[in-house]
């Protein structure tokens, strides 16, 4: 996983570095460290200047009204309780405005990443401006603000078309998982009552998790395991299934292909959770195939199977359902790989007299491997963080131990989220989102970087 | 000799054959039929979720119209107006970001690309609603978590992350031979203007997969919508609202209902999945040829 990060060569050498302008910049150029756009003013890239100028301008007025506040919130997170009193001229209790620590840590986390997002927007304008200074020297071509503008359609086409999605994505994913990581060293629960003033405590809620003396700690361990064991079925499962249903339907011998994939495909077009609401209903105990099976005599009239309420029942049944509902996407998905495997493989398999078992177990499944792996890696993921199938089918259930908070179906996905949303156990939710980070980025980490796919992108 | 093994070897693959179908059939039923009973439902007169008879005794329309009519407790043309208009903005949004974001990893070489990846795959990572809570608090301190602004803050969430789904459809681009782009190039056009004029033309298949793709997300999903909704009803995506016709207050007189909301919300995605399902698969392979 450190590899990832590891020091790599400059791809891009630019002899316009921070470094460069420090020691070899004119005086214009140290001076656009302090005020930003100084240098390109000076050497005629006004609207520019301004434009960098006003960023600079923005952020301390920020800083000063807001910003340095938040930031020396951060450390206590509040102290002032909100308190009741009584009102005597409208003869009603009313609160005073106590701090609210959610909010201190919302605001204190998006200044940071405002100030890290501002350094690195220095450093763009120090670079800029002493740009411009050594190409006005070398007397060569400065550009005015519409050609920097025309560049964005040419040279500089990715800033074009990458900074929405990027200003989203740090929005609504970045920020708001460091913000969460966050939340995993605090005290914010409803355990105790820490819902609106809470404090940094540390790793005290990972050592919670992991003392499996512990009520949560010993749910944490079981929950893990169910987790593990139902990822690697729920995706070799469908996997397999799904490969040798493509591979049947596929052959030579086989009639009407096209209907067949009709059929399968047929259930994709009923959006997941519809179906899974309907196989829940479906399986109750008064459900339709408890009643079919009455009605065909398999089952006396008023017995029913235990889909849901005995624990290996129902984590059978969750695994069985998801190769109904997965199952057809992984035949859409495997048709097309299945039909680039060489012929010729097969041509000579069959000369040599392998019989179709053989063929598979040595042909068809070693390349479907090989090629697959990071579909693979993500459907295993993807399962893991399979939160649908689990919370519309099973909800959990059945829940055996009254005094844990995970019935025996749950993932870690969905206790987090009975624990967030239903019990507002916010920072042992945050934990446990950590801890499911951890052990997938390992296993993924590792096998992405060995993958076929990883490699040749590294050819690029 | 040579005769009689000839005609054992085609009874046998006759009778393989014959296994096969058989087989597929038994699976085929499996597979249709939840469907066929839900739309058997959706026409079912007696109302009540648990019924003694598999088939229903008699069929009515009734279900349907009082989806449309009834909108006292659950108001399912609302929801699904909530719904279309949801998912259609964020369809176009994601899809925006999906293809810009990719056209990019895919062919242009700039400094933030590797990180870029890397970040995205770290992102992927994360339990997807992890911070869902932390979204619903950044909404709530930017101000779009009550009113009409809550179809603004589902659009956001659904469209947030798009840019991180680069794969299959960088994927895709890369199968475009370089060379198009080089010719274009030297004849003076702009990346921009490969991009929408000669890139996005070629890539039928993957814009199809990916509006299919981040259509359906929005349309379908249910725990966004049910934490930034919340008590909202005014606001409820179809989702929730077939949701709450399950739960034990309405199902006995909704359950009928709910079959045939289900049929409805499916019909949209049926169609587009059946005319589609060829640029579905060619957009999972990559497939511009020559």
């Amino acid at each position: 996983m450190m590899g990832l990060f590891k020091d790599r060569v400059n791809e891009f050498p630019t002899p316009y570095t921070v470094s460069a302008a420090a020691t070899k910049g004119g005086p214009e150029t140290k001076l656009s460290m302090l005020v930003l756009g100084f240098g390109n003013i000076v050497h005629k890239q006004v609207v520019k200047g301004v434009l960098y100028l006003a960023a600079e301008i923005a952020y301390i007025v920020f800083m000063v009204t807001h910003g340095f506040h938040c930031l020396a919130m951060l450390p206590s997170l509040g102290w002032v309780e909100q308190e009741e009193y009584w009102n005597e001229a409208l003869q009603i209790y009313e609160y005073t405005k106590g701090d609210n620590s959610i909010l201190i840590l919302l605001y204190g986390v998006a200044t940071i990443l405002l100030t890290l997002f501002m350094v690195w927007f220095w450093r763009e304008c120090v670079k800029s401006a002493y740009t411009v200074e050594c190409l006005s020297k070398e007397g060569r071509h400065v550009n005015t603000f519409k050609e920097d503008l025309h560049t964005l359609l040419h040279e500089n086409v990715q800033r074009l078309l990458m900074t929405p999605s990027l200003i989203f994505i740090f929005g609504f994913t970045v920020l708001p998982l460091i913000f969460m990581i966050c939340m995993a060293f605090t005290s914010y629960s409803k355990i105790g009552n820490h819902l609106l003033l809470f404090e940094w405590v540390g790793l005290d809620n990972f050592k919670t998790l992991f003392d499996s003396n512990s009520i949560l700690g010993g749910t944490f361990w079981s929950v893990l395991g169910w987790t593990l064991i139902w990822a690697f079925f729920a995706t070799f499962t469908n996997y397999i299934f799904g490969m040798i249903l493509a591979i049947v339907i596929n052959r030579d011998g086989t009639r009407a292909k096209g209907f067949w994939r009709f059929c399968f495909v047929l259930s994709c077009a009923v959006p997941s959770f519809v179906s899974l609401l309907i196989m829940r209903t479906m399986l109750q105990p008064n459900g339709a195939v408890n009643v079919l099976l009455r009605n065909l005599g398999l089952i006396s009239a008023d017995s029913a199977l235990p889909f849901f309420t005995d624990p290996l029942w129902a984590r059978v049944t969750v695994i069985v359902i998801n190769i109904w509902v997965g199952v057809p996407y992984t035949l859409l998905q495997l048709t097309g790989v299945l039909q680039n495997i060489p012929g010729e493989l097969y041509e000579a398999a069959r000369v040599d007299g392998a019989n179709p078992v053989q063929i598979f177990m040595k042909i068809t499944l070693p390349y479907m491997l090989f090629i697959t792996t990071p579909y693979l890696i993500s459907t295993f993921t993807g399962n893991v963080n399979n939160f649908n199938i689990i919370y519309l089918l099973s909800g959990g259930d059945p829940v055996t131990d009254l005094a844990s908070t995970a019935g025996k179906t749950d993932l870690l996905v969905t206790w987090l989220y009975k624990l967030t949303i239903d019990k507002q156990y916010y920072n042992i939710g945050a934990v446990i989102g950590i801890l499911t980070f951890i052990i997938l980025a390992v296993g993924a980490l590792l096998t992405y970087r060995n993958s076929k796919s990883y490699k040749d992108e590294e050819a690029f | 000799m040579k005769e009689t093994r000839q005609v054992s070897a085609k009874r046998k693959r006759f009778v393989t054959n014959t296994i096969v179908h058989i087989v597929l059939a038994i699976l085929a039923v499996i597979w249709v039929f939840p469907i066929l009973w839900v739309i058997l439902t959706s026409f079912r007169a007696e109302k009540g979720s648990y019924v003694s008879t598999f088939l229903p005794k008699s069929y009515t329309i009734a279900n349907y119209t009082r989806l449309f009519t009834d909108t006292t407790i659950l108001n399912f043309p609302k929801m699904f107006g909530n719904t279309l208009f949801i998912a259609v903005c964020s369809c176009i949004l994601s899809t925006f970001y999906v293809l810009a974001v990719s056209y990019c990893l895919s062919r242009i070489k700039f400094k933030m690309r590797k990180p870029y990846m890397n970040m995205a795959m770290v992102l992927g990572l994360f339990p997807g609603f992890m911070s869902m809570v932390a979204v619903y608090f950044i909404l709530k301190a930017l101000g779009l978590s009550e009113g009409g602004l809550i179809r603004l803050a589902l659009i956001l969430c659904y469209s947030g992350g798009a840019g991180l789904g680069f794969q299959i459809a960088k994927g895709f681009f890369d199968t475009i031979p370089r060379a198009i782009d080089e010719a274009a190039l030297i004849d003076g056009c702009t990346r921009w203007q490969i991009f929408y004029k000669i890139t996005l033309p070629l890539s039928k298949p993957v814009i199809i997969y990916t509006v299919l793709t981040s259509f359906i997300g929005p349309w379908v999903d249910f725990i966004f919508a049910k934490v930034i909704c919340r008590a909202n009803a005014d606001y409820y995506t179809v989702a929730i609202g077939l949701w709450r016709m399950l739960e034990k207050e309405y199902i006995d007189s909704w359950y009928t209902c709910f079959a045939a909301g289900a049929v409805l919300i499916s019909i949209p995605i049926a169609i587009l999945f059946m005319f589609l399902q060829r640029f579905y698969v060619d957009g999972m392979s990559g497939a511009v040829k020559g």
